[in-house]
Formats: structure tokens, C-alpha cells, sequence
């Protein structure tokens, strides 16, 4: 195996939620902490893709940020090609690795700025990053980008009100590659869309896959749209990782009852007679999370041992599960 | 199912948002019927006059739309030209309405209670102490667990998918014959969207209540509904069985719609895709509004509009299934 383009080692983010200074003196509260992302650890190979699937509040979002540097974590590590993304010593080489990776967010609305045509927001990072010397290559090239996603050329002069959800994340994406990245982290880029524009949107994003190269972190918690781009899969669950496998064998087989219960809590719409299991419970307050296994609550597995000590994430032929019942083999 | 006076019925119903610019028809001829006990399934993506429909109906169109041609009828009454007040007396107990956000539909200076006793003293004769019984039971009935102390809690102390089982508890509260449920999941976590729609199909089995579910999710349409209705630019263009729209879908259009969602059980290099988007109601194209998105369109798509006619099992609005030459490809 060569060795991956991303890698995460033991990547942790702690969020300070107290109440203020005055308040937990008179008071007599105490310091609150989130541990939105507790232990995590993945690698992503060159060119393929990982997506991180996982209900509201597991983390995702905060593990997506984390890796492009707009959280610093922690605890742990994010290695790019070989580097320390958060300990770069110079800051030249941290832009140079920056201008390598970029990011795709979530709603069309709010990531685009209302007050800047296209032409602005698309050649941003050209000229941020210097990567282009007159006035007439910058044109050129956000031309150029445009096209690579399906917008006209024409578009440059229109502001983003102009565009519907679907030729907005179009325009994301455009500026997400305009510094001609290798890794690309897709914060749920198509949830805010309808499924036909969806299926462009995907379309899209793996034909440029195919002809750039690119890698990969596509967060979703839509698991069909995560099972049509996705190579390996990796669940999470109260900010850690319960389970991380490839595609075929995850959801032909999953192992973690989270990842079943995920599994089975999807509409079916092609009504294969098989019966959806309405699970119990629901995500527990992250302030604070059950002792032992976070899942143990809502799990029908659980005995007293997943109650008090927490599973690790082990990996057994490829697969990596975070399970005592699985590493039992009770299950 | 047939054989029984519909509940509901709409017949032509049009409606029109006036503008300085014109005036825009936002839905267009809309028919279709709900017998009692049955849930009829409304899909469409944004901007296709599902909610618009759903909100005609409860009778609260934003101004300035209005209804301006058809008719709704609700077990034999006509009910799209009440006065206010009359309306408003229909509303919640004879209808019920759940909305999308389940924090936005909840006051947050009141329990949980005092919004369920005073909607169901508003609707039925009860007592004080009648109605918190009757709110605790409904409490009960949607599942949520220790009913009595959560009725003193206010709505912030509940989670998204406790809260959306108020929502629900609130528009039961009147006992009503029909519930128009306006994307009632879309704002919850997959595991809470399934415990929803099995309890909104359950408790909608054992009161015999119609239901109207409006949403983009094929997947919830396909596990609740009975039949689908799928809309366009303010038209319906199929409407059958569910199994058959899914399965056996006649519209180009919903082809696409059911080609473009990713599948848990096949493997696809790429998704059936609808290029273009859907018109804005100030541009809908003469003739049927999706000819320019057609691969199959005729010469006859761009000038005459089709209506729905027979096409096996469904009903589909276009003229490929009039000249039978429906799917070709």
C-alpha cells in the first residue's frame, strides 16, 4: 500500500461551553466541556474517497474543520502528504499546503458572498494564492473553471442570487478547485439540494474525481448518496469512530449495531419487503455522554461491560469496529 | 378504499399570486381526492407547489396569494370560500396541520401543556382537568415517555424528534378527519424519522384519520403512502399507487425524479440525471412546462398542454402516454 495523502492520528477537539467567569463564581458552577471529537483516526489513499457518516451532534462537521485548518485540535494530529498540517513551522509552507486542499460547505446560500459576482468569488483564491499574474489570465482561468462545472462563461457577471441551490454549489465547487487542489473536504455539499439537482451535483463531483485525481472527505448523513460516491466509509457516533470499512463490506455486512440500526433506519423506496426497525432512543446529550460505550443506552447488545468500559476501535481483516459484543464475537 | 366518498376533494384548484409585475399562477388545475383513512403522498422539489397546495387547503395562504378558480370540499362541505372564523373552527378539528420545523411550530414561553389544553379546550367541551387527562393521553399515545411531568416542561426542554411528537399529539388533539403533514421528518436524524413515520401511520390507522403527507423524501413516500401525487411548475403531472409511480412511472419527469435518487441496493457509475432546472413561475414554457428538460419531447409538447388522462395504472399529464408511445427508449 502506498502510503495515504490524508492521515489522521488520534485527532480530538474540546469545545470550553462553561458559563461565564462571574456566573461560576456566584453561582458555584463548574467548567463544562463538549468533546465534539474524541480519538479519531482514518487515512485517505490518493484519489479515493472517505466519507463520515453519523446522525446530528456525532462530530463530522467538527472533524471536516479540523482538517482544513479552521479548528485547531486538541489532541492529535493531521498529516497531509507526509507533513504535519498544524505544526508546519514556516508559515510559507503552511499556505503552500493550504492552496492543496480545500473545502466545499454545506448550504449554497451562505457560503457564497451576496455582494460579489462570480468572477470575485471565483478568483479569489487565484489571486490570494498569487497563482496568476495579469488581469486577462485571471478571466481566462475562472472562465475555464466555470465551464469544468457545467456554468456558462457568461456567468462571471452575475451575482449569486442569480443562480438556483444546484448552480450555486456549482459555483462552490469552482472555487473550491480553483487553486487545483488534491484533497477536497465536501461538508454535506448536497443536502441543502433536491435529489434531481443532487444527481447533477454528484455527477459532477465524480467526473472531476476521475479526471483530476482527487481525494475525497464527503461528509453526508444521507447513507444512499454516501454509498454512490464513497470507497470507504467510516461511522461515527458522539464524536468517535464505531466503525470504519470499505464501501461493499459495510453495507453488506455491517458489524457495529450503530451501523445496523443506521442501516436499517432508511426509507426504503424500492419496498423490498424488508422490514424497517423504528430503533429507540436518541442521540444522548453530548455535555454528557454515557459511561462505557456511548451507543450502550440504545443498543439491544449491550451488557454490563459496555457500560463501563469503552470499546477501542479495533481492526480485524480491513475492518475496524469499535464493539465489545463484535469483539466477542456475541454478535 | 374505492367505493367510499372521498374525505377530501380538490377539483380545479387554482391559485394566483397577483404581482406589480403580473400576476404568477403558482398552482394550475391541481385535482385529486383523499378517501377517509387513506395517506396521499404530494412529491416535487422546491418550488413545485406541494406546500402551496397543502396550505390552500388549511386555508392559510400567505398573502397575496389566493384562491382564484376550483373548488376544495371536505366531506361534502365546500370549504375554500368560508369566512375567516368559520374556517378557523374547521382548523384543528376537523384538519389538522404539521409542519416541517417542530421548534418554530411550539410557542416557547408556553408548557407544553397549556398549548395542548388550550387547543383542545378551543375544539372540544372539556373541562380544565378533562383536557390535561386528554393531553397526558395524547402524550401517551405519541410515545413519549413519564407524559404527566413532561406536560409542565416547556418546549426547549425537548429534543427535536420529542418535540416533533407534540407537534403531532397537538394536531390529533381534535380528534380531526384529516391531517395535512407538510414535510413532517425533514428536519430529523434518519433513527427519529423512522420512530415518526411508524407513529404518524399507526395512530392515523387506529382514528381512521386521511392524511396528506407533503415531501421530497421518495423513501418516507414509499414506506407511508397509499398513493402519490407528483407535482411540477404548479401542476400535477402523475398521480397512482404508489408502487406503481415508483416501479412503473409513465412522466418523463418522474422517470427522472426516481432514476436521480442514489439506490441502497444497486451499484451505479453515474445517476440518471435531469439537466436544467425546473422553471420559475414567472417563465413556465407554453405547452407542457417540462418539454425543455425532455429527451423524449414531441412537436406537440411545446404548444398544447396535456392533461392527465389513463396510462395504466397511474394517471400521467402528457402526450407520449396519449399517443402510447410512452417509454419508448
Amino acid at each position: 500500500m502506498s502510503t495515504p495523502l490524508v492521515e489522521v492520528k488520534d485527532l480530538a477537539k474540546t469545545f470550553d461551553v462553561s458559563a461565564p467567569w462571574l456566573n461560576r463564581v456566584v453561582e458555584g458552577k463548574s467548567r463544562q466541556f463538549v468533546h465534539a471529537v474524541d480519538g479519531v483516526s482514518f487515512a485517505i489513499q490518493r484519489g479515493k474517497t472517505l466519507a463520515l457518516v453519523g446522525e446530528s451532534g456525532c462530530g463530522k462537521s467538527t472533524v471536516a474543520r479540523l482538517l482544513v485548518g479552521l479548528y485547531k485540535p486538541t489532541r492529535g494530529s493531521v498529516q497531509f502528504d507526509g507533513k504535519d498540517t498544524h505544526s508546519a513551522a514556516d508559515r510559507t509552507q503552511l499556505r503552500l499546503m493550504r492552496r492543496r486542499m480545500q473545502m466545499i460547505f454545506q448550504d449554497p446560500y451562505a457560503s457564497l458572498n451576496p455582494r460579489w459576482k462570480v468572477r470575485d468569488i471565483v478568483g479569489e483564491p487565484l489571486t490570494e494564492h498569487g497563482l496568476v499574474s495579469d488581469a486577462d489570465e485571471l478571466r481566462n482561468r475562472v472562465a475555464a473553471l466555470l465551464l469544468s462545472v457545467g456554468l456558462a462563461a457568461a456567468d462571471v457577471d452575475k451575482f449569486p442570487h442569480q443562480f438556483s441551490g444546484g448552480q450555486r454549489q456549482r459555483i462552490s465547487i469552482a472555487r473550491a478547485l480553483a487553486t487545483q487542489p488534491e484533497f477536497l473536504v465536501c461538508d454535506e455539499p448536497t443536502s441543502a439540494l433536491d435529489v434531481s439537482v443532487q444527481a447533477q451535483v454528484l455527477n459532477i463531483m465524480k467526473d472531476l474525481q476521475r479526471q483530476r485525481g482527487l481525494t475525497y472527505l464527503f461528509i453526508s448523513h444521507n447513507l444512499a448518496v454516501v454509498r454512490h460516491v464513497a470507497d470507504q466509509v467510516g461511522v461515527m457516533y458522539l464524536g468517535r469512530l464505531v466503525e470504519l470499512a470499505d464501501k461493499a463490506e459495510l453495507f453488506s455486512r455491517p458489524r457495529h449495531p450503530y451501523t445496523r440500526m443506521l442501516l436499517d433506519a432508511i426509507p426504503d423506496i424500492h419496498m423490498s419487503g424488508r422490514a424497517r426497525t423504528p430503533v429507540q432512543g436518541e442521540v444522548p446529550n453530548p455535555l454528557n455522554p454515557p459511561s462505557g460505550c456511548a451507543f450502550h443506552p440504545r443498543c439491544p447488545h449491550a451488557d454490563a461491560r459496555c457500560s463501563q468500559e469503552r470499546p477501542a476501535l479495533t481492526a480485524v481483516a480491513g475492518i475496524s469496529v469499535a464493539c465489545h459484543a463484535v469483539a466477542q464475537g456475541r454478535i | 378504499m374505492t367505493g367510499n366518498a372521498p374525505l377530501l376533494e380538490v377539483r380545479h384548484l387554482r391559485v394566483e399570486f397577483p404581482s406589480r409585475r403580473g400576476t404568477l399562477l403558482a398552482l394550475d388545475d391541481i385535482s385529486f381526492s383523499i378517501a377517509p383513512g387513506e395517506v396521499l403522498g404530494v412529491v416535487g422539489e422546491s418550488g413545485a407547489g406541494k406546500s402551496l397546495t397543502g396550505s390552500a387547503i388549511i386555508g392559510l395562504l400567505d398573502p397575496p396569494g389566493r384562491i382564484a378558480g376550483g373548488e376544495i370540499v371536505l366531506a361534502g362541505q365546500r370549504i375554500d370560500n368560508l369566512p375567516y372564523e368559520q374556517m378557523r373552527a374547521i382548523r384543528g378539528r376537523r384538519i389538522g396541520a404539521i409542519f416541517q420545523d417542530p421548534l418554530t411550530s411550539l410557542n416557547p414561553l408556553y408548557t407544553i401543556g397549556r398549548q395542548l389544553v388550550q387547543t383542545i379546550r378551543t375544539h372540544l367541551p372539556l373541562s380544565q382537568d378533562q383536557a390535561r387527562a386528554r393531553a397526558v393521553k395524547l402524550l401517551q399515545e405519541t410515545g413519549i415517555p413519564a407524559a404527566e411531568q413532561r406536560l409542565d416542561q416547556y418546549p426547549h426542554q425537548f429534543s427535536g424528534g420529542m418535540r416533533q411528537r407534540v407537534v403531532i399529539a397537538l394536531a390529533l388533539a381534535a380528534e380531526p378527519q384529516l391531517i395535512v403533514a407538510d414535510e413532517p421528518t425533514t428536519a430529523l436524524d434518519v433513527s427519529i424519522q423512522a420512530q415518526i413515520i411508524s407513529l404518524l401511520r399507526r395512530l392515523c390507522k387506529e382514528h381512521g384519520t386521511a392524511v396528506m403527507l407533503v415531501t421530497h423524501d421518495m423513501g418516507v413516500i414509499a414506506e407511508t403512502c397509499d398513493r402519490v401525487a407528483v407535482m411540477y411548475a404548479g401542476r400535477i403531472v402523475e398521480v397512482g399507487p404508489v408502487a406503481d409511480v415508483i416501479h412503473r412511472p409513465s412522466h418523463p419527469y418522474t422517470v427522472g425524479l426516481m432514476g436521480s435518487i442514489p439506490a441502497m441496493d444497486e451499484d451505479r457509475e453515474r445517476l440518471l440525471q435531469i439537466d436544467g432546472a425546473m422553471p420559475r413561475l414567472n417563465a413556465i414554457p407554453s405547452g407542457c412546462a417540462f418539454n425543455p428538460r425532455c429527451a423524449q419531447v414531441l412537436e406537440r409538447c411545446r404548444s398544447e398542454r396535456p392533461d392527465l388522462i389513463d396510462a395504466g395504472p397511474t394517471r400521467a399529464a402528457c402526450w407520449l402516454v396519449a399517443g402510447g408511445q410512452r417509454r419508448a427508449a
